[in-house]
C-alpha cells in the first residue's frame, strides 16, 4: 500500500485553518528569524484523500470487534459501545486539566468513587489513578516501596520476582534502582517455596507476583509466601494484570498483598486502542497510603478537591492526572455491571478458559496438568517433535482461519508456549469454532506440515522479514 | 447488565464438558478462607439507559468554560472532524499492540508514517511510537543520558514545566541521581552562564523546554555547544507541539533527545489525559531509545511491509536489561497526531503563526492595563508570562465570569510573586480577548 508521503501532491490541502481576527505581524518581527524554520515537511493531501487512506489501513488491522482475540496476558475482553459514548461527552473531554475545581466537580467525583470502588473490589485502603498503563502502575508501586524503607531508614536492595513473571516486571524493578532476584517456578507451575526462603532475606524489600500467574494458575501457597516475605519485613506486590480471574471471587488485599496495580484495559473492559492508551491504578494498604503519587482527590462534604498535602508521597510519576478519559470508561462499566456483573465476570473467564482447556487436551500438551485460572497454557513441542510445526507456525495459520492467536513463546519458561485467555465475553459457539480451527491445524500440522509452515495466505502480507527489519533498521521514510 | 453472552444451559454443557458441578468449583484452587462470602460492596448495577442518564448527570456537574486562557502543558486546540472519525474506527480502537504483523498493517504503517512525520518535524533520525506524556518522555530520556555515560547529574531548567520537573525528581531520586535546577534569566530563557557553571564531567544530560513553560523560545544551538563541551546530552523539550510548526527543530540545532507533549496535535484535553509524550533522537540512540519501533521490511514474496523491530531494547526481551520498563504506549493519540499532521500538513505553519498572532494581540491588550507588564523579554509562542497587581483575584474574576483563568506562578515560582502565565491558542477569539481584558481592567 502507498504511503502517506507517496500521496502527496505538491499545493493539495485538506480543510483550512481560521482567518486571523487580530493584526498578522510578520513573524520575524517578533520572534529572531534565527529561531525559525523555513519549511514544514509534512505530506500534502485532501480530506477525502486523508480519510480513504486510513480507512485502508484500518481494513488491514485486526480488533476485537472484528473476533476472537484469545491473547493470553492480555484480556481482549469486548469494549462495551455505551462506554465510548459516554466518554465522548463535552463535559468529560473539554476541561483543561487545570480548569477551576469549581468547574470540575463531576470529574472529582467520578475519580474519587471510581478509586472507592477499585478499593473495593481489591481490599485496598485507598488507590492513585495516576499511572498511564500497567508497567508504569509497576513502577509506581515500586517506589511506594521505596520510599516505605526510605522512612524505615532501611536500605535493601533487592526485589524477588518468579521466573514466570511478566517482562515488564523485572524491568519496572530496574527502573526503581533495585537489583532484581528471580525466584523459580516448582513443579506445579506455583512459586518454589524452598527457593523463595532461600532468597528471602532482610536485604529483599519484596516480591512481585502475579496471581493468577502467568501460566493460569493460581498460587495455591499464598498465604505461606505471604508470611516468608512478611517474615523479614519485606513487602508484598500484586501485578494485577490476571485480575480478571479473581474480581469478585477473592481480593488481593485479603490474600495478603499489600499493594496492587491494575489495568484498566484489561479487567475493566477499556479498549486498547493498537497498544494503548491504558491506565495503571495503583492500591496500596493504609500503612502505605501516605506514600502515593500526588495530586489526590479528597471530599469535603459534597465538594471535592485536589491536595498535594501529603509529605512523604513519592511525589509525581505523570503530568495531570493520568489518563482520565480512560478512567470514565472504567467507572461506567464498574457501574454498568456492578457486583453482580463483577463475580460473573471471573466465573466465566474462568468457565471459558478451562473449556478450551478440556477441548484442546487431546490434540496439544498441557503446560501444567491441572484446573487453570482465566487462561491455558500449552506447549507446542509434540507439534515441533512429531512434524517440525513450530509454535509461530501455528499462530500464523490461526490467522487464515480468521483469529487473532493466541500470545505465543511466553511465558518464556514453557517451551513452545501457547497461551490463550477466551475472557468471558465470548460465546460458546466462538470457542467451539477457535477449538475447530486450533484441532484442524493440529490435523494440518501431521498431514501437511508444508502448509502450516507456510501460513499466513490470506494476509494482505505474507511472512515478514524481521531479522532484516533489525539489521537494516528503516524507521522513518526517505525518498530515494 | 453485564456483557456475558452464555446462557444457564450453555453453562451447564461447558461444567459437564470440563467435568464439574458448579462455577465455584473452578475457583477449588483458592483457598476456602480466602473465598468472599458476600457480594461486593458497591452500587447496584445500572441498564444501559440508567447508565447513560448517570453519566450524563456526572458530566453536567462540571461546568464548561466560555473559553480558556489556560495553556500550561495541555492545549485547546480546534482538532478536524476527520480525526475523530478515523480513531473512531474500531479496527483500530479496538486492537492490541501489533504483535502479529501480517493481521496488523493498519497501525504498524500508521506508526512507520507518524515516526516519518516527527523525525521531519523535530530534525531527528528516529521517533518512537509515544511515551506515556511529555513528562515521562523527559523523565526516561534523562534516565536513559544518565544510564549510557555512566553518570549521576541531571540538569534541569527552571524554566521547565514545573510538573515535568517533579516527575523527572521522581524518576530521578528511584535510581539515585541528583538533580540541579539552572536559573532563567532576564529574557526568561536559559541563564547559559548558569549553566556553564553548572556543568562539569559527572553532568549526564542537561533538560530544557522550548517553548518553556513561560512561553518562552529557547536558543537551543548555544545550549547544545555548552552541553556537548563536556560530553554530557542535551534533552530538549517542548511545551504545545504546533509550536514545531515555525519552530527551527530542536535536532537541528544540536538536541540529543527532543521530547514533549504531543496532544496539540488532535487529542482533546479530556482533563489531563489520554495525551502522548513524543520521543525522538539521533541515530547514536536508535538502538537505546525506550518505546515501540516500527520498522519496514519485506514479506516472503518481497513485498513492503511494516513489523514491530530493535525489540531487544524492550521488556518482554531484555527483561531487567530492558531500556525501559514501557509497554503500552499512547497508540491511539499517536494516531490522532498522524491524522492531525495529514489533515494540516502545511497548514501546520499557518496555524502556528495564527496562535502567535494571538497571544500578541492578548500580551498587547493586558500590557496596556495599569500594573500589568511582561515578566520576561525574550520571544514567545502562544503563552506569556505576565506581572499583574493580583493575579488570585484576576483568576477569581475570570472564572466568575466563565473563563479558565490563567495559571498562578506563585506556587511554583515564589520568586515571580503575583505572576500569571496566560494563553491564546487559535481558539480564543478577538470578542473573548477584548472582555477579558475588560475584565481586568
Amino acid at each position: 500500500m502507498e504511503l502517506i508521503f507517496e500521496m502527496s501532491r505538491p499545493g493539495r490541502t485538506a480543510g483550512s485553518i481560521a482567518a486571523s481576527d487580530v493584526p498578522e505581524v510578520a513573524l520575524d518581527k517578533i520572534i529572531d528569524p534565527a529561531l525559525l524554520r523555513s519549511e514544514v515537511d509534512l505530506p500534502e493531501l485532501s480530506e477525502v484523500d486523508i480519510v480513504r487512506h486510513y480507512t485502508r489501513l484500518s481494513r488491514r488491522n485486526f480488533g476485537v470487534d472484528m473476533g476472537f482475540y484469545p491473547l493470553g496476558s492480555c484480556t481482549m475482553k469486548y469494549n462495551p459501545k455505551v462506554n465510548e459514548n459516554v466518554a465522548s461527552l463535552d463535559g468529560f473531554t473539554s476541561l483543561h486539566p487545570y480548569a477551576p475545581e469549581t468547574f470540575a466537580q463531576g470529574n472529582l467525583q467520578l475519580l474519587h468513587e471510581l478509586a472507592a470502588s477499585l478499593s473495593e473490589i481489591c481490599g485496598m485502603a485507598d488507590f492513585t489513578l495516576q499511572p498511564a498503563a500497567g508497567a508504569h502502575g509497576e513502577l509506581t508501586g515500586v517506589m511506594v516501596i521505596k520510599k516505605h524503607f526510605e522512612k524505615k531508614g532501611q536500605k535493601r536492595s533487592t526485589i524477588l520476582i518468579p521466573d514466570a513473571a511478566h517482562g515488564t516486571n523485572p524491568a519496572s524493578v530496574a527502573l526503581c534502582g533495585f537489583q532484581v532476584a528471580t525466584v523459580r517456578s516448582n513443579a506445579e507451575g506455583g512459586v518454589d517455596l524452598g527457593h523463595l526462603r532461600e532468597l528471602m532475606s532482610e536485604d529483599v524489600a519484596g516480591l512481585m507476583l502475579t496471581n493468577p500467574n502467568t501460566l493460569g494458575l493460581f498460587e495455591r501457597n499464598i498465604e505461606e509466601v505471604a508470611a516468608i516475605v512478611h517474615g523479614k519485613g519485606g513487602l508484598l506486590y500484586c501485578d494485577g494484570a490476571n485480575a480478571n480471574a479473581l474480581v469478585g471471587v477473592t481480593r488481593p488485599g485479603d490474600l495478603g498483598f499489600d499493594i496492587i496495580q491494575l489495568n484498566l484495559h484489561k479487567t475493566f473492559s477499556t479498549p486498547h486502542g493498537c497498544g494503548g492508551p491504558g491506565s495503571g491504578p495503583v492500591g496500596v494498604k493504609a500503612h502505605l497510603v501516605p506514600f502515593l503519587p500526588v495530586p489526590r482527590v479528597l471530599k469535603e462534604g459534597d465538594r471535592y478537591r485536589w491536595s498535594e498535602e501529603f509529605p512523604d508521597s513519592i511525589g509525581r510519576i505523570r503530568s495531570f492526572y493520568g489518563n482520565f478519559n480512560v478512567m470514565v470508561k472504567a467507572y461506567t462499566y464498574i457501574r454498568s455491571i456492578g457486583a453482580v456483573g463483577l463475580k460473573r465476570v471471573s466465573e466465566n473467564a474462568l468457565l471459558n478458559a478451562n473449556y478450551i482447556k478440556e477441548r484442546l487436551r487431546p490434540w496439544y500438551q498441557l503446560a501444567y496438568d491441572r484446573a487453570c485460572m482465566h487462561e491455558c497454557v500449552f506447549t507446542g513441542e509434540r507439534q515441533v517433535q512429531e512434524s517440525g510445526v513450530h509454535t509461530t507456525d501455528i499462530a500464523k495459520r490461526l490467522l487464515d482461519y480468521g483469529f487473532h492467536p493466541p500470545t505465543i513463546y511466553f511465558p518464556m519458561i514453557v517451551r513452545e508456549a501457547i497461551m490463550i485467555e477466551p475472557t468471558e465475553t465470548e460465546s460458546k459457539e466462538t470457542l467451539d469454532e477457535f477449538c475447530e480451527a486450533m484441532i484442524s491445524i493440529a490435523k494440518e500440522a501431521k498431514e501437511n506440515p508444508g502448509l502450516v509452515k507456510s501460513a499466513p495466505l490470506t494476509t494482505p502480507v505474507k511472512r515478514l522479514d524481521d531479522v532484516l527489519a533489525a539489521r537494516k533498521p528503516d524507521v522513518c521514510w526517505t525518498l530515494c | 447488565m453485564d456483557y456475558v453472552p452464555h446462557t444457564p444451559e450453555e453453562q451447564i454443557e461447558m461444567m459437564k464438558a470440563i467435568g464439574i458441578e458448579s462455577l465455584e468449583a473452578l475457583f477449588a484452587d483458592i483457598p476456602e478462607k480466602y473465598r468472599l462470602k458476600k457480594l461486593l460492596e458497591l452500587p447496584p448495577p445500572l441498564s444501559e439507559q440508567e447508565i447513560w442518564g448517570h453519566m450524563s448527570n456526572l458530566a453536567a456537574r462540571n461546568r464548561l468554560p466560555k473559553a480558556t486562557l489556560m495553556g500550561a502543558g495541555a492545549y485547546h486546540h480546534y482538532i478536524p472532524a476527520v480525526v475523530g472519525h478515523m480513531i473512531d474506527r474500531s479496527e483500530f480502537y479496538t486492537a492490541y499492540t501489533p504483535y502479529q504483523a501480517e493481521i496488523s498493517q493498519g497501525i504498524l504503517q500508521a506508526i512507520y508514517e507518524y515516526q516519518t512525520m516527527i523525525t521531519r518535524l523535530t530534525g531527528t533520525k528516529v521517533a518512537n511510537a509515544s511515551m506515556y506524556d511529555g513528562a515521562t518522555a523527559m523523565a526516561e530520556a534523562a534516565v536513559l543520558a544518565a544510564k549510557t555515560l555512566g553518570r549521576s547529574r541531571l540538569l534541569l531548567a527552571r524554566s521547565i514545566h514545573p510538573e515535568y520537573r517533579r516527575v523527572v525528581k521522581t524518576y530521578a531520586w528511584a535510581n539515585g541521581y541528583d538533580c540541579t535546577e539552572i536559573p532563567y534569566g532576564a529574557s526568561g530563557q536559559v541563564d547559559a552562564e548558569a549553566l556553564r557553571g553548572l556543568l562539569d564531567k559527572t553532568t549526564a544530560a542537561v533538560c530544557v523546554q522550548s517553548p518553556n513553560f513561560f512561553g518562552v523560545i529557547e536558543d537551543v544551538k548555544p545550549l547544545a555547544d555548552l552541553v556537548h563541551g563536556q560530553q554530557s546530552l542535551l534533552v530538549a523539550g517542548f511545551t504545545d507541539a504546533t509550536s514545531l510548526g515555525i519552530l527551527k527543530p530542536a535536532g537541528d540545532a544540536g538536541a540529543d533527545f527532543i521530547v514533549g507533549e504531543g496532544q496539540g496535535f488532535g487529542n482533546p484535553m479530556n482533563y489531563g489525559g489520554p495525551y502522548l509524550g513524543i520521543l525522538a533522537s539521533t541515530d547514536a540512540f536508535m538502538r537505546k531509545i525506550p518505546g515501540r519501533l516500527v520498522g519496514a521490511t519485506v514479506d516472503r514474496e518481497g513485498t513492503r511491509g511494516y513489523v514491530l523491530t530493535l525489540q531487544t531494547r524492550e521488556q518482554h526481551i531484555r527483561r531487567e536489561k530492558a531500556t525501559s520498563n514501557i509497554c503500552s504506549n499512547e497508540a491511539l493519540c499517536m494516531l490522532a497526531a498522524a491524522v492531525y499532521l495529514a489533515s494540516l500538513g502545511k497548514n501546520l505553519k499557518k496555524l502556528a503563526a495564527l496562535n502567535v498572532w494571538k497571544a500578541n494581540y492578548l500580551k498587547n491588550r493586558l500590557t496596556a492595563l495599569p500594573g500589568w507588564k511582561p515578566l520576561f523579554s525574550g520571544p514567545v509562542y502562544n503563552e506569556f508570562a505576565l506581572a499583574c497587581p493580583d493575579a488570585r483575584a484576576a483568576n477569581a474574576r475570570l472564572e466568575a465570569a466563565g473563563y479558565t483563568g490563567g495559571y498562578a506562578l506563585s506556587k511554583d515560582y515564589p520568586e515571580l510573586g503575583g505572576g500569571i502565565l496566560l494563553c491564546a491558542t487559535e481558539m480564543l477569539r478577538r470578542e473573548d480577548m477584548d472582555c477579558v481584558a475588560d475584565l481586568l481592567k
